[in-house]
């Protein structure tokens, strides 16, 4: 090497210590990251898995055009787009009632203990969602059909019933993220200067005034700030949520199919490695666009938030 | 905690106790509702075969029984394998992504690394952009032979990004004085990574790491991908419930391996009992942890 030569090279050398200490993690993301990156010319090639990603030939936008005639291409999209936001409004609407609520209690073991059992369901695995779901909803044995033979109603057939998988997930969605926002909203209002509520107490205001006026205004920025965010990755399906709950019934696929369930059960069912790089290429493509777009919005509304 | 309780014996307005009552309401219901599942699986594993199949589950079982439970403990086998693959991936993937993430974080969180920003957006950029699950896919079964090997379960989850980011803001934390001290004293940075930066980030590697554990403890998603079904040995716990769950014929075929009869297998509380098992050790350590995870979802949330 030079004398003087390119600053990383000096730094490189300088640093010795410190380059190896990073490089362990580094490694662990190129090989599942950055080289999983190069193969999305996969998506315009015609894959076999004799030649490889890169032997095999070429099929310019067919895998595209495939995907686009199958019509799963705006089902997948619509359904992805629409259960994200359905679960961004009604998650964040309860997170933020959750913790005003939590904030404004005073019992202390009532506030512990809710706060606990709601926060719970986020450590169990989706495996286990999926056997809650079983658990209540199967024909036969399920608890909700019990229930309703008990008041001697009809028993309820979810696994045909498309109207019902909308109301079905946003739920599930509920359960397993409420208690999480809910403990990171309860911090943001915390961390509220205190005298603020004492002055609006001597000047009389009454609860939902200085809720309305102190606490919402003072959790806007992390609020906007996490929608917009959110924003950025409504094309990426719950991939674990949408396998297990709906169990991949084809009866209600057309209602409960996103994206990355639709790659993945055309990647292990049929081997279909062309059309589904495809599909996974648009997503990662829009997906990355829209972080973009939000992390511009960011920038506008709170600049020190931003992302990059 | 802000000080917001003394309302300086001021009489209670009539909002304040609507407001009481809402909320207790709101959060009592909210919380059934959130335990309500817990409790119907529950129930379930100590109902009787013939009591589901003539009534469906209830809340409360019209008898007790440990049947299910029984049978599990008499073929063991294929439980305990689960297990033991689940802690070992655990404990591995933990200890080896811990050691990784924190030695990357203070690497990133050193003022005198010139080139902090460039490495830490070359990690970000990977949480923002991604090449898709097929390529993925086949690079890892096709160029680093995955298939069917423990490297598969451990690997893929072992790095996360927002954790990486969440141990550099804590250990920005660390005074600068006292890294400086530590050089003067002819420290190296292996040296003070090891003696002054893991012992004072202490609760934030708390943190991490259970929540890398978590993340260990309830996959499943990798066992799918990258193992065959032959390779049953090597299932991981969640892994080997949705297999019973979600195949009929699993518990029947588990049994009959044990030489049980499918006719005596209480397949319904089964499935059900093997959720509690399956789920056990997590809701047992739960009250204990809780706070690191609290800590961990503050720290998330404050710094994005």
């Amino acid at each position: 090497m030079k004398k003087k030569g390119h600053p990383f090279w000096e730094d490189l050398k300088k640093n010795r210590t410190k380059w190896l200490m990073i490089l362990p993690a580094a490694v662990v993301v190129i090989l599942m990251c950055y080289i999983p990156m190069a193969g999305i010319v996969l998506a315009f090639k015609e894959f076999n898995y004799h030649d490889g990603i890169f032997g095999s030939p070429w099929a310019g936008f067919k895998n595209f055009e495939y995907f686009f005639q199958s019509g799963k291409a705006w089902t997948t999209t619509r359904n992805t787009i629409l259960y994200n936001a359905a679960f961004l409004c009604v998650n964040t609407l309860l997170q933020i009632t959750c913790a005003i609520l939590l904030s404004e209690l005073a019992g202390k073991y009532f506030k512990r203990i809710t706060q606990s059992v709601m926060f719970l369901p986020y450590f169990i695995s989706w495996v286990v969602v999926g056997a809650f779901i079983y658990n209540m909803f199967n024909y036969e044995f399920g608890a909700v059909n019990s229930f309703l033979r008990s008041i001697g109603q009809e028993p309820l057939d979810v696994y045909s019933n498309k109207a019902a998988w909308p109301v079905i997930l946003i739920v599930v969605s509920a359960f397993k993220n409420v208690g999480y926002g809910t403990v990171m909203y309860l911090a943001s209002i915390v961390n509220i200067d205190g005298e603020m509520f004492e002055a609006a107490d001597l000047d009389g205001a009454t609860m939902w005034q200085k809720i309305r006026y102190i606490t919402l205004p003072c959790i806007r920025p992390t609020v906007v700030i996490l929608f917009l965010m959110a924003i950025g990755t409504i094309m990426k399906g719950d991939f674990q949520m949408f396998w297990q709950v709906t169990g991949n019934n084809p009866m209600v696929l057309e209602v409960t199919d996103v994206i990355d369930t639709y790659v993945t059960r055309s990647l292990l069912n049929l081997q279909e490695f062309g059309m589904t790089s495809a599909a996974g290429l648009y997503q990662s493509a829009l997906s990355f666009v829209l972080v973009l777009i939000a992390n511009y919005a960011v920038k506008k509304v709170e600049p020190d938030y931003a992302l990059f | 905690m802000a000080k917001r309780k003394s309302r300086g014996g001021k009489p209670v307005g009539r909002d304040r106790i609507l407001f009481n009552i809402l909320s207790y309401i709101i959060l009592t219901v909210l919380s059934a509702a959130c335990l309500l599942p817990f409790l119907l699986v529950l129930s379930g594993s100590v109902s009787e075969q013939y009591a589901i199949q003539l009534h469906g589950y209830r809340l409360i079982p019209e008898t007790f029984s440990f049947d299910a439970y029984k049978m599990l403990f008499r073929i063991p086998e294929e439980l305990l394998q689960a297990y033991g693959v689940t802690i070992f991936v655990t404990l591995a993937g933990t200890l080896l992504g811990l050691w990784l993430t924190s030695m990357a974080a203070y690497v990133l969180a050193s003022r005198d690394f010139r080139y902090r920003y460039q490495v830490s957006f070359f990690f970000y950029f990977t949480s923002i952009f991604g090449g898709g699950l097929v390529p993925w896919y086949i690079f890892n079964t096709k160029y680093l032979r995955f298939h069917n090997s423990i490297i598969a379960l451990i690997l893929p989850i072992l790095i996360n990004v927002t954790y990486l980011l969440i141990l550099k803001s804590y250990m920005m934390g660390i005074p600068e004085a006292l890294y400086e001290s530590a050089k003067l004293d002819g420290a190296g940075d292996m040296r003070i990574y090891w003696n002054i930066a893991l012992p004072l980030s202490k609760a934030g590697l708390a943190t991490v790491g259970l929540f890398i554990a978590l993340n260990y403890w309830n996959d499943w998603y990798n066992a799918m991908l990258f193992l065959d079904e032959g390779r049953r040995d090597m299932y991981p716990l969640q892994y080997f419930l949705n297999n019973i769950l979600t195949k009929a014929q699993a518990m029947n075929a588990a049994a009959a391996r044990s030489g049980i009869p499918a006719s005596d297998v209480p397949s319904e509380p089964m499935k059900l009992a093997m959720t509690v098992v399956a789920t056990g050790p997590i809701i047992l350590l739960y009250p204990f942890l809780q706070k690191y995870f609290v800590k961990g979802v503050t720290i998330g949330a404050v710094k994005g």
